[in-house]
């Protein structure tokens, strides 16, 4: 834990110290030895979080990944209680030969359940299941000089409500039980088709979401004009016949931080070009294995180490129903015009189900990520742009992706920020924070 | 590979690897007999292990450092057993070694942390192997029984002694089929290493040398680096003549 943490964006470059903790009976006096020596702090999972949201405004982080036990299992209910540095990928590998599966996982599954609850996060069933927070039973709370709270929707629902997208600032979330989701078998059944522009994108989502538990969309960021928003939509549900398989597949890595970025216009257009080309252009079905349909990027350990020593930004938005297809089509084009942009861009359609959680991401609409290697011109050219088109759409940015955003964009964004401003611990202070709030 | 549920005596349970071997162990099903100071802390791991697949698990607190308790300890581990199939040692203490070099006393105590202690369990379990006259017995040594750096000789000596008492235990025991493994970890990422700056491409995640521990144990390796790469590191640093050695500060 010697070794400098970051954000998995690599930027902004703060490297946070880790103050590790083994035993959940020695998180208060660690917390206490921290914040007496540094003023304040904050929970630091597995570093999942790309911008500045998981960074100390002390840079003196708790770092919870060895809290990775189970506390408890019922495997005929698929209730499980855990500590909050177990990462999703454990969680896994324990509940699938028992036959269950996360009921909502994000885009890695080397993000922790403490760190899924802070940002409450969302996946590719979001139009179906809502976000990690619906899902979560109760978790345990540690704010600096207090006894422990244990959480739940009826004992506590202001820090429930709080703590569920509420970035770590409420207290330490230091255990949580989740209810899991039945499957039969681990693999996923899926439909591959690729489209040709936006609208037909619209099309095919208004058609197969509502049949299919999960619904994701690559996109051609460099595509331009009548081709600008195609890619290729992808529909899976879990098998009903099949194996229960974890974690099977073997891992590459990236081994070392290249001088620059890798991703550059040559690489982007010539990968995206040959990416789509690749699929079909009739719908085509398909068995994929979870890993690959859920989490591609994870077979490369360290991928973020490609965009070099500045690290890189993403960019993730969501745009209410109402204004979606006009402003992702003006997105698209302002990032096909700049010529920048990561291998595959992410449109996903996200549903009505509401959050638990006060400052929850996302809401009805559709939903845009992607990558872009750090550079001035992106603060200064590209996202006010960017922002412009989403602030006039109604839309909002994702904190747990953030390195950029107003603070007054934040906050019309997202005004239950004051009241979890009044339930922050004050001990506990993220730069993100400090930079949309203060 | 066989799916019988195994019978796994740990002593130090609490440790980072000896924890993260015993998650493998647990998917298997098998049944448990857990050794260490500190019971809340057992009682976490055990409820880890649980949920994870583990049939039985029976929590014993101890100090290793009791030489008087191992017979008790080995008297319940056999009624909550019956047999042990794996016995892990895997407590021990990583000394300050500069303060050791002024106080004889703490020398002498983490000496008995990481080898004493560890010898007269050894004694205790092998009489215990010998009327099995079946199973593994593992002991986590250390990349530091290869030689004596000046950084931590004493650590070093202790798990050296180690080292060659298991080397004499495996001849035999070798006899009556029961194996030894001498466990040699480099760096790894835990509680006891914590504090220490230790070159990030060297240290290794305890879940990655549990596997190669279980994996070793089962295939019955005589010593074990754990990352393998240690082995190629040990070979080059005890080739290093003495009298540059001496001269180094490693």
């Amino acid at each position: 834990m010697s070794t400098p943490l970051y954000s998995w964006g690599r930027f902004p470059r703060r490297p946070q110290r880790g103050h590790g903790c083994v035993w959940l009976d020695e998180l208060p006096a660690q917390m206490d030895r921290v914040i007496g020596a540094h003023r304040s702090s904050l929970p630091y999972g597995n570093g999942r979080s790309y911008g500045d949201s998981c960074l100390a405004a002390s840079d003196e982080v708790l770092h919870m990944r060895s809290l990775d036990r189970l506390i408890e299992a019922d495997w005929t209910t698929g209730v499980i209680k855990a500590e909050a540095g177990i990462t999703l990928a454990e969680v896994l590998a324990v509940a699938i030969p028992r036959g269950w599966f996360l009921p909502v996982t994000p885009g890695t599954q080397y993000a922790t359940l403490g760190g899924a609850i802070a940002n409450d996060v969302h996946g590719k069933n979001h139009h179906v299941r809502g976000t990690f927070g619906r899902h979560v039973l109760s978790f345990g709370l540690l704010r600096h000089g207090e006894p422990e709270r244990i959480c739940t929707l009826a004992t506590q629902p202001e820090l429930f409500a709080a703590s569920i997208g509420g970035l770590g600032l409420t207290g330490v979330i230091h255990w949580a039980q989740i209810q899991l989701m039945p499957i039969r078998a681990s693999q996923i059944d899926t439909t591959t088709v690729r489209f040709a522009n936006l609208a037909e994108f619209f099309a095919l989502s208004a058609e197969l979401d509502a049949r299919h538990e999960y619904s994701v969309a690559w996109v051609d960021c460099l595509a331009k004009g009548a081709e600008t928003g195609r890619g290729v939509f992808i529909v899976g549900d879990h098998a009903q016949y099949g194996s229960l398989e974890a974690g099977q597949r073997k891992k590459l890595s990236v081994p070392l931080t290249p001088p620059v970025s890798l991703i550059n216009k040559l690489s982007l257009s010539a990968f995206n070009n040959l990416y789509w080309r690749l699929h079909p252009s009739q719908r085509r079905q398909g068995r994929s294995a979870y890993e690959p349909f859920f989490y591609p990027l994870d077979r490369i350990l360290h991928w973020n180490r490609m965009y070099g020593r500045r690290g890189f930004q993403q960019y993730q938005c969501v745009v209410p129903a109402a204004n979606a297809e006009a402003a992702m089509g003006e997105l698209l084009r302002t990032i096909a015009d700049a010529g920048q942009g990561s291998f595959l861009a992410v449109l996903k359609r996200c549903g009505a189900l509401a959050s638990p959680g006060l400052l929850s991401f996302p809401l009805e609409g559709t939903s845009l990520a992607l990558d872009f290697a750090q550079s001035e011109a992106l603060e200064n050219v590209l996202f006010p742009r960017l922002d412009a088109i989403v602030r006039a759409a109604g839309g909002r940015l994702y904190p747990a992706k953030d390195a950029h955003m107003s603070g007054a964009d934040f906050r019309r964004a997202y005004p239950a920020w004051e009241q979890l401003e009044a339930l922050r611990d004050p001990s506990l202070m993220s730069r993100f924070w400090s930079r949309v709030i203060l | 590979m066989k799916t019988a549920v195994k019978k796994v005596l740990i002593i130090g349970a609490t440790s980072a690897i000896a924890s993260a071997c015993a998650r493998l162990w647990a998917t298997q099903g098998s049944d448990f007999f857990l050794v260490a100071r500190n019971v809340e802390k057992l009682q976490q791991t055990a409820a880890d292990l649980k949920a994870r697949g583990a049939s039985h698990v029976t929590l014993h607190e101890m100090d290793a450092n009791d030489i008087e308790a191992h017979p008790l300890m080995m008297g319940r581990c056999l009624t909550a057993l019956g047999q042990i199939d794996i016995a892990l040692i895997a407590h021990g203490t990583l000394p300050d070694q500069k303060a050791c070099e002024r106080d004889v006393h703490m020398a002498l105590k983490e000496f008995a942390n990481n080898c004493t202690s560890v010898i007269a369990l050894l004694t205790v379990l092998a009489m215990q192997f010998e009327t099995q006259r079946c199973g593994s017995l593992a002991i986590i040594s250390s990349v530091a029984a290869d030689r004596g750096r000046p950084s931590n000789y004493l650590y070093g000596s202790a798990k050296a002694a180690v080292s060659t008492y298991c080397e004499g235990l495996q001849a035999r025991l070798f006899k009556v089929g029961v194996h030894v493994t001498t466990i040699k970890p480099g760096f790894v990422d835990t509680p006891m290493t914590q504090g220490l700056s230790l070159p990030a491409a060297l240290l290794a995640q305890p879940a990655q040398v549990a596997q190669r521990i279980v994996k070793g144990i089962a295939n019955k390796v005589p010593t074990l680096y754990a990352p393998g790469f240690w082995a190629l590191i040990m070979l080059f640093i005890r080739s290093i003549p003495q009298p540059v050695f001496k001269r180094l500060n490693l």
